[in-house]
């Protein structure tokens, strides 16, 4: 792709952007959010097309329209959010619209026959009759793969491929992504986590709003050079200090807490102050103790004390009554309305305890321009709505709700999925902001670099039980992994 | 607002049409003739009524279809329990609107409690309220009599029923529009999930949308009876919820929940009516009305679609 120019009313998204991918390569694709990654590939996939530049694939001149144009020239992309029907078995999903035919009926015998030869192709072991609803979010991947491949797709681009994954997932995932370069397939690899494009890519290529800021060869990859080309300036301390250690008082004690899908009582404690990580592989239940703990799943047994007094939680109301904040994992679903303007997101938590029952815009636009200051929201107005700001600030709105109402503990699950490393940054300091100021702070998180970079000390969970609590001076890869997998503390 | 503009400036086409086309056939603007507006605002004021109910419903992100059955059945209610006791309308018609109240609580239950589909639970309310009220009345003919100021009165040359959709659409406005109540439906509307999430009682809250609109739909009943003297139950109010949710959607309320105005209701349900009356003062043929209307709302709501898809491509462009 030369000199690819994009307009959009109002924004230059790519300014004679170059990109060439070698055969039997894996390119890393790494910038911001907003820096045009995702325009470029669009362009590729035909689902706009380039005001300037052009594309040729193999030498050869190629207009991209539609596409379909793009997959005819054997180009496929594999979104973050798959695209497959989860009610239908593999093979189905593999050739789904393209299946072989007798006459008008399908030809299931081939089609069979020819999913086995992909599925091997891509390392999948699963029978090709399971319904993919019932797969891994890892094994539903690796279909999309095979279903890329079965439209002969010499270009692979995989959007985000590990946000769902497990590490030993993820690890597959590589393996695969390695078989096929050996076949000759060329891939594009866009990921927020610097250390996977490390790991997998030999060469990556860097944007920053809109143009091409740098390539780096294999042999220079580390995560400080990318940071510092994505962001434009160095990013030294990209975790900010840990708190020092002083006494502080216990702000919440959970007791015997019990709740469906826990497998044994949950009890811990959470100091005012202190950044609580809470760790552990998809799946272990971080999430649901969050919901118990919050209100929104009944619990079946157990007390929840917030500074010692016992406090009855069997609603977000009564959570927030008393004084609890949370902002839930999944962001556009739960964290936001989309649809709504940002001062209305913001308000919406507090707004009802300005001026009861009658509605107070002054007050609202008040609190709505503070925090947008404080947290510095980007946004046109306070009137955008949530949808069209980008992720990091999509959720620096999910967080501005609650710290309007000054709560004194704050719950968040998985504060930074899905956020570029500049906004990324932001939020850690605004999260260890506030737990200098004295907000007890729980952070729930899949990301260990995150989770040790952050946390002053570290809970862990495994299916459902919690397995052990790590000090400050404890914390560390092997044994946050030992007790994620089921390792007890101690042994 | 943009969309309130635009039903109103069809709004006055429309009017603007029909006067046009009687000028230069019969010489005479019929439309404001003698008892035709009066006529007209009569019957706007009372789907306006019931479609503010169904339209408060429908941007909290639900559906209410038994609209239709509470206005027949509440019709039936008076007619008899006045004739078979005695007792004063008001006295029933209180009685009636506490009903009303009472089956709102209900859709709120089933449908916050036990999770139900909207349409479901109000689609058996439907059938069941339409069922009882012929059970009870043996499918014959009530009179009401004494009690046709409601329904036929005027006040400053106005129709009453025009006046009470002016005052209920007031205080329903201000209330969707000055309390935090507002803000809340239509929230819940968008993302019940998220605003449950953010401490605010859906339940509560959902509920007391559907209590709205049993009891817009009961003071139609009312009024209709009054109107007309007389109820028949098999069909009184019979599909009336259908109106109710275009009146609705042409004001602007989308299916999905989280838009809409009171404003744009009531230009919605005048416009139906405008329609209507257009259709029987220009000699069209009666039995071509529904198809007429049909085409009109659909047409509205395709080109108001369009309209939103252009918008929302140039934001979303912009974004990148």
């Amino acid at each position: 792709m030369q000199g690819i120019t994009k307009r959009f009313p109002g924004v230059l998204a790519l300014n004679r952007v170059d990109f060439e991918l070698f055969p039997a390569e894996i390119c890393g694709l790494i910038g911001e959010n907003g820096a045009g990654k995702s325009t470029l590939i669009r362009i590729l996939a035909g689902i706009f097309q380039a005001d300037d530049g052009e594309i040729s694939l193999h030498s050869q001149p190629v207009r991209i329209l539609s596409v379909q144009d793009s997959l005819a020239l054997g180009v496929s992309v594999i979104h973050q959010e798959l695209n497959l029907a989860s009610n239908l078995d593999i093979a189905s999903n593999i050739f789904l619209g393209r299946e072989p035919r007798k006459g008008l009926l399908v030809d299931r015998k081939e089609l069979y026959a020819r999913s086995a030869e992909l599925a091997s192709r891509v390392g999948m072991t699963a029978p090709l009759t399971t319904l993919v609803e019932k797969l891994s979010p890892g094994e539903q991947q690796l279909v999309e793969i095979a279903k890329a491949l079965s439209a002969e797709a010499r270009i692979l681009v995989l959007d985000e491929p590990t946000s769902s994954l497990t590490p030993t997932e993820a690890e597959k995932l590589f393996e695969v992504m390695r078989r096929l370069k050996n076949s000759g397939v060329s891939m594009v690899y866009i990921s927020h986590r610097l250390s996977e494009v490390q790991e997998i890519c030999d060469r990556v290529v860097v944007l920053r709003d809109g143009e091409r800021v740098g390539e780096i060869p294999k042999e220079s990859i580390a995560a400080s050079e990318m940071v510092k080309l994505m962001v434009g300036r160095d990013i030294s301390r990209f975790f900010p200090q840990h708190g020092e250690h002083k006494e502080s008082a216990v702000a919440m004690s959970v007791k015997g807490l019990r709740y469906e899908g826990c497998k044994s009582d949950i009890t811990f404690d959470l100091y005012s102050g202190e950044i609580l990580g809470v760790a552990g592989l998809v799946g272990a239940g971080r999430t649901e103790l969050m919901g118990a703990i919050f209100g929104i799943e009944p619990k079946s047994s157990g007390e929840v004390l917030i500074y010692g007094q016992s406090a009855d939680i069997r609603s977000p109301a009564d959570a927030i009554r008393a004084s609890m904040g949370l902002v839930p994992e999944d962001r556009k679903a739960l964290g936001v309305i989309l649809e709504m303007c940002v001062s209305e997101n913001i308000t919406l938590p507090s707004i009802g305890s300005y001026n009861p029952p009658f509605m107070d815009r002054k007050r609202e636009k008040q609190v709505a321009t503070e925090q947008v200051a404080a947290l510095d929201i980007k946004t046109p107005s306070l009137t955008h709505d949530v949808q069209f700001l980008s992720g990091g600030n999509q959720q620096k709105v999910a967080l501005a709700k609650w710290l309007s109402l000054n709560p004194r503990i704050l719950i968040l699950d998985e504060p930074t999925r899905g956020i570029d490393i500049g906004s990324k940054s932001e939020i850690y300091k605004l999260i260890r902001n506030l737990a200098d100021s004295g907000v007890a702070v729980i952070m729930v998180s899949s990301e260990l670099e995150e989770i040790i970079g952050l946390s002053d000390r570290v809970m862990v969970m495994h299916e459902g039980k919690c397995t052990g609590t790590l000090a400050q001076d404890e914390i560390n890869e092997e044994r946050i992994m030992q007790l994620a997998t089921g390792g007890v503390h101690g042994a | 607002m943009k969309k309130i503009l635009g039903i109103t400036l069809l709004l006055a086409g429309l009017i603007a049409a029909i006067c046009i086309y009687q000028m230069t056939s019969t010489g005479s603007a019929a439309f404001f003739g003698s008892g035709n507006l009066s006529n007209l605002a009569q019957r706007i004021g009372i789907l306006g009524i019931y479609a503010i109910g169904a339209g408060i419903v429908i941007l909290s992100g639900g559906i209410d279809l038994s609209i239709g059955s509470v206005i027949g059945f509440s019709g039936v209610v008076m007619a008899m329990a006045v004739n078979a006791w005695g007792l004063s309308p008001w006295v029933v018609a209180l009685g009636v609107i506490a009903m009303c109240v009472l089956l709102g609580v209900w859709h709120g239950f089933l449908i916050g409690r036990f999770n139900l589909q909207p349409f479901i639970v109000t689609l058996c309310t439907l059938l069941l309220l339409r069922g009882l009220g012929r059970g009870i009345s043996g499918g014959v003919s009530q009179n009401l009599a004494h009690f046709s100021y409601l329904g036929n009165g005027s006040f400053l040359h106005v129709p009453i029923p025009f006046w009470i959709l002016v005052v209920l659409g007031l205080i329903i406005g201000f209330f969707m529009n000055f309390t935090v109540y507002g803000r809340y439906l239509y929230a819940i509307g968008r993302n019940e999930e998220a605003v449950r999430y953010s401490g605010i009682k859906v339940n509560r809250m959902r509920t007391g949308a559907y209590v709205t609109c049993a009891v817009l739909a009961g003071i139609a009943g009312i009024v209709s009876v009054s109107y007309t003297g007389e109820v028949q139950p098999a069909n009184a109010g019979l599909m009336f919820e259908l109106w109710a949710i275009a009146a609705a959607v042409l004001g602007g309320c989308s299916l999905r929940g989280g838009e809409g105005s009171i404003l744009g209701i009531i230009i919605g349900a005048a416009l139906i009516k405008v329609m209507y009356n257009g259709i029987n003062l220009l000699g069209v043929n009666t039995e071509w009305e529904w198809a007429v209307i049909g085409i009109v709302i659909l047409g509205g709501v395709i080109a108001d679609a369009a309209y939103k898809q252009k918008a929302a491509r140039r934001v979303k462009s912009a974004k990148g």
